[in-house]
């Protein structure tokens, strides 16, 4: 506790209040009793301890739960079992599974979503799970020191005499997660911050809010205006003390040797004691209350409480409320943040007919036929089950291609429990489907896999893998059935597989093209698949050509190609599949809304660029009126800085009124494109690391001095969590990293809309309303002491009671403006939501900036006037109604603060647009109290107590029955009020805000319109949806007996393998922006189509 | 929260319910559903409000302002500024025991109870030190007090030697000019009865000033001094009403309560005695000032005020003037806001 007050006192503010009360013990500065500093600084610092306290309390709460990595060391071995997390950067010893294998997910870390592999040394895999053999364990590591390159790893083992180098393949990087590896043995690296995550995370810096830093400045400002009051009353005291009081010695006569310099040194103290309250103590500790509740609120929001999980939103920051609502870029994380992270099979094409209906939970395509059915797989098309049942020949071929054309692996631990280790999602979806749907993918050998065929066991001769990449975009099995026949099946991209097509497949394609077109509409991300039957003797001839070109040294790669190109062509189409990433619920419509209220979303991700764009098309982000997608893709810093400068100008050119929708794609590491990027309606990053999420945060912060919002769930987002103003992390889920690093969190993206424009609205609204209303009454209470130094000879002599300037900020005011900045709201939350752009003048700082606060001042300035003038010339050379005089100190100075605590309550009754009871009860409660007070202060019984405290004995009862003094309060109340009522009416006619205007339509249209929550339709003229969370490598593996004998790429040279090297700026259409078949699609599409293609060559000409 | 959940979910909901610990409570309060008023400036409010309060206060204004009309006030300079003024020859400060006389006429009758103060200009009764100058302790009888005043009171607090009851500037300072009203009737001087009951607050002569429990009360200013100026000590303040002696005199009680504002008038007497009561008949009067009080020394101004009173107190046109102007203003505003509100009222449909 004592410790906590010199924490407190190290506060400036507090601090400065503590010499404030030093000033006040000096008699001949104090202008004050002790008491009216005392009470009100004992009163806060009590609260602001209290609420340290709590605030301890729920960090210690955090700490525990962190407690049990604490003892991690460097050196330690550590066991995971699956689907745990790592938590330190562990070099592999050993797993469970063959080959020293495990497998991770790295979606916390970089977002990606496929299943990575991770192998062991076999000289440490050997160690297996043997407690001793490992604790004996005796090798040395030297490897590079902490960094924050996720992708890159280099060191060396000594073991036994021998070197062995680890690269990334050998680590697992905190962040990640363990999957279908039942154990694995780990060395520690790296622990706690040196970790390569940690490393990316960025600093922990004390958020502050803008309003923060607006009212520090301002505060300054106030002091400088003290000093500035207190100096002209100063020199009114020596010139006072000059000609007047120098000659009143007779009746007050002066200290020794006290010149007139002397005493206006002594009343420049004494005024500043006096007109102290412009900097009001309670300013702080209303403040953090304020934010206190409005943080309760968010925790306390049922609409933002996800009971899937079982999760509510919960305010982690209790000091940054008002700032949600002032956001202009959201940025956002994409995997887990915007989608769920779930593949799943929704729609396919096959032959000409396109399956999948959406329904509901009662129409339930049943596979209970089918005993290896995954029963976690949904289908609502009744009539493709038939179809596989008729025996449909292309049903057929289509699902087959599925269950044989992949590098699923599967895992059997019990008879007919299966499960697919997926190296991505969409694989994991697709081959699913194809069990469900009675070929179920069984197992496989390097040169076989085995599938169950409608019930029948057949076992396909694996004779090549034509692997994934992102060139070629498509992947291809060469098989041998049972029967012997020779087949190649094919999925990829449309565009791709439709350049291989057959002629014969012309009308196919064309229809196909229409369901692709649907599928891609709705976001779905699509795969075209195709098959043809191949001459064994050709086929012969070509694998002994793979074979040479397999074991050649150099141009392996493009040799490779070649051969691949040569047999992919003449396919015959069987269909397209449609997957669906599912995004989060109302992902779409708070996109939308976030947009409509000004809010610019730029999305960053790890992921691939194709992933992303998909995901941007599906949740809306991306539209199809924005009709330039520009891709900055450069891979050196050169190249992007040469892209964006001459993208920035052509466009400047082409569009010099409108305004621009396009999007940026930015892949590379320099991210000089801030000037690009803000002319955009949406972008997206991608392959960004953590670090760099920050670092475009930081950008946006710095340059546009802009107020900026992360959110994410993942580890890979906690930098630019804590980097943005606002950090948001999306809770409820596996990993707590993000979460703990947040400022809020709650369980759902579509959350978002609900922190946004209706809590931090109001927030906001409350927050600048009480802003106003507290500098306003602090201003109008102490200026009425300037007007009077005027006219008691600058000697300090305040006008209330020292009872009431006590009590005036603590008592009599502070719980009417404490209930307004709870309670208010000018249009409620439904009401928000049918009008986005409420949320425009946060972002404009309208409602509390210097100029509001100068009009505060200003209106302060007139109303002290009124209230000290009015009662000058009421009772000036007056008397009471029986005759005694009315004019004395301590009558006016009752006079004085009532007509004070009744203007400010009245005007405080006009700030408020929401009077609940409570409301209403603080507001009269406090007048009510003020009156009881005072007559209680002013009674016989406290005067008998203590009479040196209590000189106001009997005021109360010989001035508030006067008539006239009655008719003055009256009159400076209205009189104060008025111009503010003309103001406010006039200008709500003359130029209504949208708040006005809403308001006027919510007092008429009670209850508004329900949101609606349609599924956003587009007319999509996108012709691919295609999109694979897939890396190349992996069919590599599953063919080579000797598995990863090449392994896995790290992302870094994963794109420059993926050969785009596009050096200069290619404003692609889309990924796949053009029509294969040539001929105009369904004429509702096709002039958008055309639209784009347009767009598509005028900005493509004055690049060239 | 209900909109979210949907009906179909309704049974489910139920059962959730009892598992979900952490779902947040479902009260108006938590979620922000407050039944609440809100007032909104609309036109059908504002304009008619603004015309109601006009006319209130032209209504209150022209009441107010009649009736402070109707008060009768009578101010006289007497600070001997001028040399052709009775009061020239007191304003030396050197004159001691000067009495000086201020002739005035009243041409109708002055309507009772007519009341008669002291009005003293430029004087700072509300300076700071002057105002904490004085012992309060001292003054509501504590006798320990009387022998080690209060430092508040310095430099009044002691004479040197003995300590100075009541100590302090304002008890110093007290006013004390003395008035004898004479009305000529028939060619001679009567004098017109003043009456000094009651002229300071109940309060102040009941609860807060008292003096010390000592019969007589002479005997408890043993050892102590008076203030300096006054020509006579607490305990003889008034030789015709032992009552009125000591801190509850009523004309040091007037004079304690200090004044908010540099010019003041305090209560001098009541003129409601025998043929007074009715008031002061219209004829020649002299008022016989016994001038003992510097002020020209701080170009301080005395006068004496004569004055009957109504519901609203003394004379004050302002009051009334105010009300009446604001009221017309009211009234204006309403004309205006109407025009404005007719020609440029949004379109509420957009």
């Amino acid at each position: 506790m004592p410790l906590n007050l010199f924490e407190q006192f190290q506060r400036i503010a507090n601090a400065y209040f503590l010499f404030l009360l030093v000033l006040q013990v000096i008699p001949q500065i104090s202008s004050l009793s002790w008491f009216t500093t005392v009470v009100p600084l004992v009163l806060v610092l009590t609260v602001t301890a209290a609420k340290d306290a709590t605030d301890d309390i729920v960090s210690k709460r955090v700490f525990f739960l962190c407690g049990k990595w604490m003892n991690v060391q460097v050196g330690d071995i550590i066991k995971l079992e699956n689907n745990q997390f790592v938590t330190a950067d562990l070099m592999l010893l050993s797993s469970s599974e063959p080959l020293n294998l495990v497998y991770i997910e790295t979606a916390e870390l970089d977002g990606e979503t496929n299943l990575k592999v991770r192998q062991a040394l076999t000289v440490t895999g050997d160690l297996g799970e043997d407690v001793e053999k490992l604790a004996d364990f005796n090798g040395e590591v030297r490897c590079e020191p902490p960094n924050n390159r996720l992708d890159r790893f280099m060191g060396t083992l000594t073991y036994a005499g021998q070197k062995y180098p680890l690269d990334n393949e050998k680590v697992l990087l905190r962040g990640c997660t363990l999957r279908n590896t039942q154990w694995c043995f780990g060395l520690v690296l790296f622990g706690g911050p040196e970790t390569k995550l940690m490393q990316n995370c960025g600093k922990t810096t004390f958020k502050r809010t803008s309003i923060d830093r607006l009212m520090n400045v301002l505060v300054l400002c106030i002091f400088g205006f003290l000093a500035f009051m207190c100096t002209v009353l100063a020199i009114g005291n020596c010139f006072w003390e000059l000609n007047e009081g120098s000659n009143f010695t007779a009746f007050l006569p002066r200290q020794d040797g006290n010149e007139a310099t002397f005493s206006a040194f002594l009343a420049f103290w004494s005024y500043v004691i006096i007109l102290n309250t412009v900097v009001p103590i309670s300013l702080y500790v209303s403040v953090e209350i304020i934010r206190l509740g409005n943080s309760f609120y968010i925790d306390w929001d049922g609409k933002m409480y996800h009971a899937a999980n079982d999760t509510p939103a919960e305010a982690r920051t209790t000091t940054l409320n008002e700032e949600l609502g002032q956001i202009q870029y959201v940025f956002s994380d994409k995997t887990g943040t915007l989608t769920q992270n779930i593949m799943t099979f929704n729609k396919c094409s096959v032959n000409g007919k396109s399956y999948g209906e959406s329904g509901n939970d009662q129409n339930k395509v049943d596979f209970s036929f089918n005993s290896l059915a995954d029963p976690r797989f949904v289908f609502h098309d009744h009539s493709l089950v038939e179809a596989v049942k008729l025996e449909n020949p292309e049903v057929h071929a289509f699902f087959r291609l599925l269950a044989l054309c992949h590098t699923v692996m599967a895992e059997e631990k019990r008879e007919g429990e299966l499960f697919y280790l997926a190296q991505s999602p969409d694989e994991g979806a697709l081959v699913t489907a194809a069990r469900n749907f009675g070929f179920v993918f069984r197992s496989r050998t390097p040169d076989s896999v085995s599938i169950v065929e409608m019930g029948r066991q057949r076992s396909y001769e694996l004779l090549a893998i034509l692997d994934f990449n992102n060139v070629r975009k498509r992947m291809s099995v060469i098989v041998r059935s049972p029967e012997g026949k020779l087949s190649l099946y094919c999925k990829g991209a449309d565009t791709i597989i439709y350049e291989r097509l057959h002629r014969s497949c012309s009308k196919l394609m064309d229809v196909t093209t229409e369901h692709l077109n649907e599928f891609a509409g709705e976001g779905l991300r699509t795969l075209a698949l195709a098959y043809k039957d191949l001459d064994e003797e050709y086929f012969n001839g070509w694998k002994r050509r793979h074979h040479e070109v397999s074991t050649s040294l150099d141009g392996r790669e493009g040799k490779l190609d070649e051969l691949y190109e040569e047999i992919e062509k003449d396919l015959l189409l069987l269909g397209a599949t449609a997957v669906e990433d599912k995004l989060q619920d109302g992902v779409p419509q708070t996109i939308e809304l976030l947009s409509k209220a000004h809010i610019k979303i730029w999305v960053l991700t790890g992921d691939k660029q194709e992933t992303a764009e998909n995901i941007g098309y599906s949740c809306n982000l991306l539209r199809e009126e924005m009709n330039e997608v520009f891709v900055v893709s450069g891979n050196s810093p050169e190249d992007v800085r040469q892209e964006l400068r001459s993208e920035v100008s052509p466009i400047g050119k082409c569009f010099p009124s409108h305004p621009i929708h396009f999007f940026v794609l930015i892949r590379g590491s320099e991210l000089a494109f801030l000037r690009l990027a803000c002319l955009c309606k949406a972008v997206i990053c991608c392959r960004v690391t953590p670090l760099q999420k920050a670092q475009v945060v930081e950008l946006v912060k710095k340059h546009k001095q802009a107020v900026t919002l992360a959110i994410g769930d993942g580890a890979n987002d906690v930098s630019m969590i804590k980097a943005a103003h606002i950090g948001v992390g999306i809770s409820g889920q596996e990993g707590m990293q993000a979460v703990l690093s947040s400022d809020y969190s709650f369980a759902q993206f579509r959350f978002l809309q609900r922190l946004l424009l209706v809590h931090g609205r109001w927030s906001y609204l409350r927050m600048c309303k009480f802003l106003r209303y507290f500098f306003y009454k602090n201003f109008t209470f102490t200026f009425v002491h300037f007007w009077y130094a005027f006219f008691c000879g600058f000697s300090a002599q305040t006008v209330y009671d020292e009872w009431f300037i006590t009590l005036y900020n603590l008592v009599y005011t502070a719980l009417p403006v404490l209930g307004m900045s709870l309670f208010d709201q000018d249009v409620n939350d439904a009401w928000s939501f049918q009008h986005p752009q409420l949320y425009v003048p946060g972002q404009l700082n309208l409602y509390f900036s210097k100029k509001a606060f100068f009009k505060c001042a200003l209106h302060s300035c007139y109303s002290s006037l009124v209230l000290f003038f009015i009662p000058y010339a009421a009772v000036h050379d007056t008397v009471r109604d029986d005759g005694k005089d009315v004019a004395d100190y301590q009558s006016f100075a009752l006079l004085t603060q009532t007509c004070l605590l009744f203007a400010v309550t009245i005007q405080l009754g006009f700030e408020m647009s929401y009077w609940t009871a409570v409301n209403t009860f603080f507001v009269l409660g406090s007048l009510a109290m003020y009156f009881a007070v005072t007559f209680t202060m002013y009674s016989d019984g406290m005067f008998l107590t203590l009479p040196s405290a209590f000189p106001f004995i009997g005021t109360g009862r010989n001035s508030l029955n006067q008539p006239n003094i009655w008719l003055t309060i009256l009159l400076t109340s209205i009189l104060c009020v008025l111009p503010v009522v003309t103001y406010r009416f006039l200008f709500i006619q003359l130029c209504p805000t949208i708040n006005d205007k809403v308001q006027v339509r919510q007092a008429k249209a009670t209850p508004p319109p329900p949101p609606r929550r349609t599924r956003i339709r587009r007319t999509s003229s996108r012709r691919s949806g295609y999109a694979f969370s897939h890396a190349q490598g992996y069919g590599d593996l599953v063919t080579s007996g000797r598995f990863l004998r090449r392994p896995a790429l790290p992302r870094s040279s994963g794109f420059s393998h993926a050969g785009r090297t596009t050096t200069s700026f290619s404003p692609m259409g889309r990924s796949a922006g053009y029509s294969p078949t040539g001929r105009p699609q369904n004429a509702k599409v096709s002039d958008v189509e055309v639209t784009s293609l347009q767009m598509y060559k005028t900005i493509r000409d004055p690049a060239l | 929260m209900g909109k979210e959940g949907g009906c179909g979910q309704n049974k489910t909901m139920v059962k959730q319910e009892q598992e979900l610990a952490n779902r947040p409570d479902n009260t108006a309060f938590t979620q922000q559903r407050l039944p609440a008023w809100q007032p909104m400036l609309s036109a059908g409010i504002v304009i008619p409000g603004f015309v109601i309060i006009g006319l209130a206060f032209i209504g209150i204004g022209v009441a107010l302002f009649i009736t402070s009309k109707n008060i009768q006030v009578m101010e006289m300079d007497y600070t001997g500024f001028e040399p052709d003024s009775d009061c020239f020859k007191c304003s030396n400060p050197e004159e001691k025991n000067c009495v000086c006389q201020l002739d005035f006429n009243i041409s109708s009758r002055f309507e009772g109870p007519v009341f008669f103060y002291y009005g003293l200009s430029n004087y700072f009764q509300n300076y700071r030190r002057y105002g904490v100058s004085k012992d309060d302790a001292q003054l509501s009888g504590d006798l320990d007090n009387f022998k080690s005043p209060s430092d508040t009171c310095s430099p009044y607090d002691t004479d040197g030697i003995k300590p100075i009851v009541p100590c302090g500037s304002i008890a110093n300072s007290m006013f004390n000019d003395t008035f004898l009203l004479y009305r000529e009737v028939n060619g001679t001087n009567e004098l017109v009865p003043l009456d000094g009951k009651g002229i300071a607050w109940w309060t102040d002569y009941n609860v807060k000033y008292r003096n010390p429990n000592v019969t007589p009360l002479k005997e408890a200013f043993e050892g102590t001094v008076k203030p300096l100026f006054w020509p006579r000590p607490a305990y003889e303040l008034d030789t015709s009403d032992p009552n009125n002696n000591g801190f509850i005199n009523q004309d040091f009680l007037v004079w304690m309560r200090r004044a908010a504002l540099p010019d003041f008038r305090k209560l001098y007497r009541r003129i409601a005695q025998g043929d007074y009561a009715r008031g002061l008949p219209a004829g020649n009067y002299s008022l016989k000032i016994a001038y003992n009080y510097p002020v020209l020394s701080f170009q301080g101004r005395k006068k004496v005020v004569f004055s009957n009173v109504s519901w609203m107190g003394g004379r004050n046109d302002f009051l009334g003037i105010a009300y009446l102007v604001i009221g017309s203003m009211c009234v204006f505003m309403s004309i205006v806001m109407l025009i404005v509100y007719a020609k440029f009222k949004f379109p509420e449909e957009d």
